[in-house]
């Protein structure tokens, strides 16, 4: 028998790994892959309780293919400022990106 | 429910064999030292979490996974890895050095821990009902278009906002032509 | 229930003692009349967004169809008002829109005498003003914008009267909110009229938050949206509206105050000027700050009752007293000619609004219905002055008369009914409100019933005295302006003369013992109105008032007309600079009159800029400047508020004052900006540091949940 955990874990590992990625990349770009792993991983926790719970109305599904929606979208604009911010200072250096603090 | 039960079944040989490789790509997206390899491990990564979707039953999500993500998402990636003239060998400073990585691992450890837990108190060893088909894609779009319609609805305009924006944002400013 | 049987008892009681006006009209329910009458609110609302979308396109770019849907309304409105008085119709629709919860939420409309007055007096003064707009408009840069708005103003005011609940009454209301912001700063590219335009509306939310959580109170406890149903519960003595209706009734008469602009809310409605002068006229004839005096008397059966709204009526009274004399005062310094009318239809509403709270339901409203047509009237007429001299200073004006005689007999004719000269139409509202005051004061002493008496007779003699001085400054002696005045075009001066017919004859459908025409046409409601209605009129006050009137006249004439030999002769004729020697002039003229007044009335008492620096600037300015804000206004506003008292007190003090006090807010200063420059060291902006200190009060929060 599968049990729920073993696909939560999954998803809890791969959000850690994501995480991880998204706290030590230097490159933009490569934040902003490590930030698809954590959607991905969100999206196996949802598919897998909708299976869990066996619901009539597929909201975990549905949620999931919101998410990639949204992620996709997020891709893009993404990408897109990381496009200005190179044009603007010829790199995509996250820690060069310090003007927040003032 | 010992562990050697949870071999007995072959589901279980199947999630692992498909889990695995997802979280091994994974890991490598967040660590190779090279740009493009990282990207295409995250290729690996996507599909894996494809498979198992449809090893759910949820057939839609993983071919739609496959479409945007491994279609789209990783051509909009590759090129902005182009456009900013990342170096496309192997480099050291795509990473944070040692130092700050070891804090960035530890809390990455921890809010693993913390979710295992919750989760192993919560459900325990409760089992997951493999569905007997795939779910239909009708029925899912039976239910975007009853009961989710103004979600739905609002993610329409959410990806026009985002189209709208990506163009304003990366199109240059040409000076203004003299006539 | 024993206390249920009580006030129902209470309640059977009190309309028995009043048997003779209490019984019901022998109303119908105006059958198709009143089922169609649902076209009334729809057709300017959808008018004006056909307007918005094909104005431009469309012959007279706008005109012709918002003056078409005013027509419509006007024709209706007098179809019904007629079929009203014959008949009597009492008639309510409503179709369900939605639920929540148990309350149900419903479009409907109220077809009886009180929101028929508001129909007819919305269709007919708006279609006056929508023709003379016409010209008045001419050559804007956003006519047919300023014609979609203008009729969405005036729709949702028919929105707002039409209603039977507090759903569609709170829709309306709004609308009309956001329509006048977008009328007063239609010339929105001078900074100050953005200023009125958002004073005007920040000042109407503040009010419409109160009505908004009144109107909430009352319906939770009475268990309907519904003003029927309200009723119903009433009579039925239900105990909980008893208990909240105090609060209910003072947060909805509060919601009432901002749109009817009464003291201390009244900041608005002069800033709101700065709009043109159709808008004005409109405004403060029929639409917007008649809102509120409506609303009062839609739910005046509530009011009347102390069993429910306890003493908010007493409230109602003395704010409506305040207000009268208060604004009638600061007309009298006013430059600006639009700005003293304003001021005058703040005095009048405070007139309506005591009549309410005092009792005088007829009297009330027979003062709006009157009030509309002399008031669109004389603010028709500033805007044909304003037009031809192109200012709106009453020192750039006078000697009119020559070069506008039709504006100046209008004009006069206006003035006449506004001060209440027999036989003109505010002579009538006016003294029927004094007398029904009167009357309620001797049956039934109360100190702030008197109050009102009182005041009411100072106001009548203020208001002859401002109008008097208006009339001197702007038609009699020189001119004093630059550009060349002249008579305005004929689709100006024909609806100003329409008015002029109205205002002259309008109060004589409603002498007491002789026509009541008035008085049976707002009576008709499904809910009796309780009140006193005289035989005769009231010789006694006539005695007093009228000469109280024709003395503010007689001393207005003399210390500004052309006789005295204070007025200005000036140099007229001479183009000098426009704004600071005549405006010295104005001032002089003041100052010279009311010594000891003036500083205060040229300030407004101080209420706009309490407001200003105790309200607005604190909310506007941004919260880093919070310091400098506390040093600058709180310990600047003390002596500025307290005069001269407290600036002696400081005297005493200033020692203690400059050590200790702006120590203590200059220690404050440097605290918070160490503070600040201590953590900007701790965090330097890295976006993952904060992403790892966020996830990192995840794993903390996560891990607490787990275990606890």
């Amino acid at each position: 028998m599968m049990t729920i955990i073993q696909w939560i874990l999954l998803g809890a590992a791969l959000f850690s790994v994501g995480l991880y990625g998204v706290l030590t990349r230097r490159n933009a770009v490569l934040v902003l892959a490590s930030v698809e792993i954590m959607l991905a991983a969100v999206n196996i926790n949802l598919v897998a309780f909708d299976t869990y719970l066996s619901d009539p109305a597929y909201t975990g599904q549905i949620f999931a293919l919101f998410v990639i929606a949204l992620a996709a979208a997020e891709v893009g604009v993404g990408i897109a400022i990381i496009l200005m911010i190179f044009r603007n200072r010829h790199s995509v250096d996250v820690d060069e990106l310090d003007l927040m603090r003032y | 429910m010992t562990i050697g039960d949870w071999l007995t079944e072959s589901a279980n040989w199947a999630f692992l064999f498909l889990a695995i490789p997802t979280f091994v790509a994974s890991v490598m997206v967040v660590s190779s030292r090279n740009v493009v390899r990282a990207v295409l491990y995250l290729v690996i990564a996507l599909g894996g979490s494809a498979a198992l979707f449809l090893m759910l039953g949820a057939e839609f999500v993983g071919w739609t996974v496959v479409l945007v993500y491994i279609g789209a998402v990783i051509i909009l990636f590759l090129i902005g890895i182009m456009i900013t003239r990342a170096p496309l060998t192997k480099s050291v400073d795509l990473s944070h050095p040692i130092s700050a990585k070891a804090p960035a691992a530890l809390l990455s450890v921890l809010l693993f821990g913390v979710v295992a837990w919750a989760v192993v108190e919560s459900f325990g060893l409760e089992t997951i009902p493999l569905p007997e088909e795939a779910t239909r894609t009708g029925e899912i779009g039976l239910s975007i278009f009853t009961s989710w319609v103004i979600p739905f609805e609002v993610v329409s305009f959410v990806l026009l906002a985002a189209l709208i924006g990506g163009i304003v944002l990366a199109r240059k400013d040409e000076p203004a032509e003299v006539p | 229930m024993p206390a249920a049987v009580a006030q129902l008892s209470r309640v059977a009681v009190f309309l028995q003692e009043h048997g003779d006006s209490a019984e019901l009209a022998q109303a119908g329910d105006g059958g198709g009349l009143a089922a169609y009458a649902w076209l009334i609110p729809v057709v300017p609302m959808v008018v004006a967004f056909l307007i918005l979308f094909f104005g431009k396109y469309s012959p007279w770019k706008g005109w012709g169809m918002a003056t078409a849907a005013l027509g419509f309304v006007a024709v209706y409105g007098t179809v019904l008002a007629v079929a009203n008085l014959r008949d009597g119709i009492v008639a309510e629709f409503s179709v369900n829109v939605g639920d929540i919860g148990t309350f149900a939420i419903e479009w409907g409309w109220v077809v009886d005498g009180l929101s028929i007055l508001m129909f007819f007096l919305v269709g007919v003064v708006g279609l006056l003003v929508f023709v003379y707009a016409n010209a008045y408009m001419k050559g804007d840069a956003r006519y047919t914008w300023f014609f979609a708005s203008f009729t969405l103003f005036a729709g949702g005011m028919l929105v707002l009267v039409s209603a039977p609940n507090f759903i569609q009454l709170i829709v309306g209301w709004e609308l009309v909110g956001v329509s006048s912001y977008l009328l007063i700063g239609h010339y929105w590219e001078d900074m100050d009229n953005i200023d009125a335009a958002n004073k005007a509306f920040m000042t109407n939310k503040v009010a419409d938050a109160a009505l908004f959580i009144g109107a909430i109170i009352m319906s939770l406890s009475a268990g309907s949206f519904q003003f029927s149903e309200i009723f119903t519960r009433m009579i039925e003595g239900q105990t909980t509206l008893g208990q909240f209706g105090f609060w209910a009734g003072l947060a909805i008469f509060i919601g009432a105050m901002g749109k009817s602009a009464q003291f201390p809310f009244h900041v608005w409605l002069p800033d709101a000027m700065a709009g043109p002068t159709p808008v004005s006229a409109l405004m403060h004839a029929a639409t917007m700050v008649t809102a509120g005096v409506y609303l009062i008397a839609r739910l005046f059966p509530f009011y009347q009752l102390p069993e429910f709204s306890g003493s908010v009526s007493t409230i109602i009274v003395i704010i409506g007293a305040i207000t009268l004399l208060s604004m009638g005062l600061l007309a009298i310094v006013q430059d600006d000619i639009k700005r003293v009318l304003a001021y005058s239809t703040v005095s009048q509403l405070g007139y309506m609004v005591a009549a309410l709270g005092v009792g005088a339901y007829t009297a009330g409203l027979f003062h709006l219905f009157t009030h509309a047509f002399f008031k669109a009237l004389l603010f028709l007429g500033a805007g044909s002055i304003i037009h031809a001299v192109h200012s709106n200073n009453m020192s750039d004006m006078g000697g009119l008369r020559k070069y506008m005689p039709a504006t100046f007999w209008t004009f006069l004719v206006g003035t006449a009914a506004l001060v209440g000269i027999f036989p003109f139409a505010g002579f009538w509202s006016k003294d029927e409100i004094i007398s029904s005051a009167f009357f309620n004061a001797t049956n039934n002493p109360e100190f702030a019933v008197w109050f009102m008496v009182v005041l009411s007779i100072l106001g009548a003699f203020i208001t002859a005295f401002y109008m008097a001085r208006v009339v001197s400054l702007t038609f009699f002696g020189t001119y004093l302006g630059d550009a060349k005045p002249h008579e305005s075009p004929a689709v100006m001066v024909v609806p100003m003369v329409a008015l002029a017919v109205g205002a002259a004859t309008a109060g004589l459908l409603n002498i007491p013992g002789l026509t009541e025409v008035v008085t049976d046409w707002v009576t008709t409601r499904a809910f009796p109105i309780v009140e006193h209605h005289f035989a005769q009129p009231e010789y006694f006050l006539i005695a007093i008032v009228t000469p109280v009137v024709l003395l503010g006249l007689f001393i207005g004439w003399r210390l500004f007309g052309p006789s005295s030999e204070l007025h200005y002769t000036g140099t007229g004729g001479e183009a000098v600079d426009v704004s600071a020697p005549q405006r010295k002039v104005a001032v002089e003229r003041d100052t010279f009159r009311i010594p000891v007044l003036y500083p205060v009335l040229e300030n407004k008492y101080y209420i706009d800029d309490l407001y200003m620096n105790g309200l607005v600037r604190p909310t506007m300015g941004p919260i880093a400047d919070a310091t400098l804000w506390v040093d600058m206004n709180v310990v600047d506003a003390v002596p500025n508020l307290g005069a001269g008292v407290a600036r002696y007190a400081a005297a005493a003090v200033a020692v203690i004052d400059d050590n200790a006090v702006d120590g203590f807010y200059n220690v404050t200063g440097a605290t918070t900006g160490a503070t600040g420059s201590f953590l900007r060291q701790l965090f330097p902006g890295r976006v993952q540091q904060y992403v790892a200190l966020s996830f990192a009060g995840v794993v903390i929060f996560a891990a607490l949940f787990v275990i606890f």
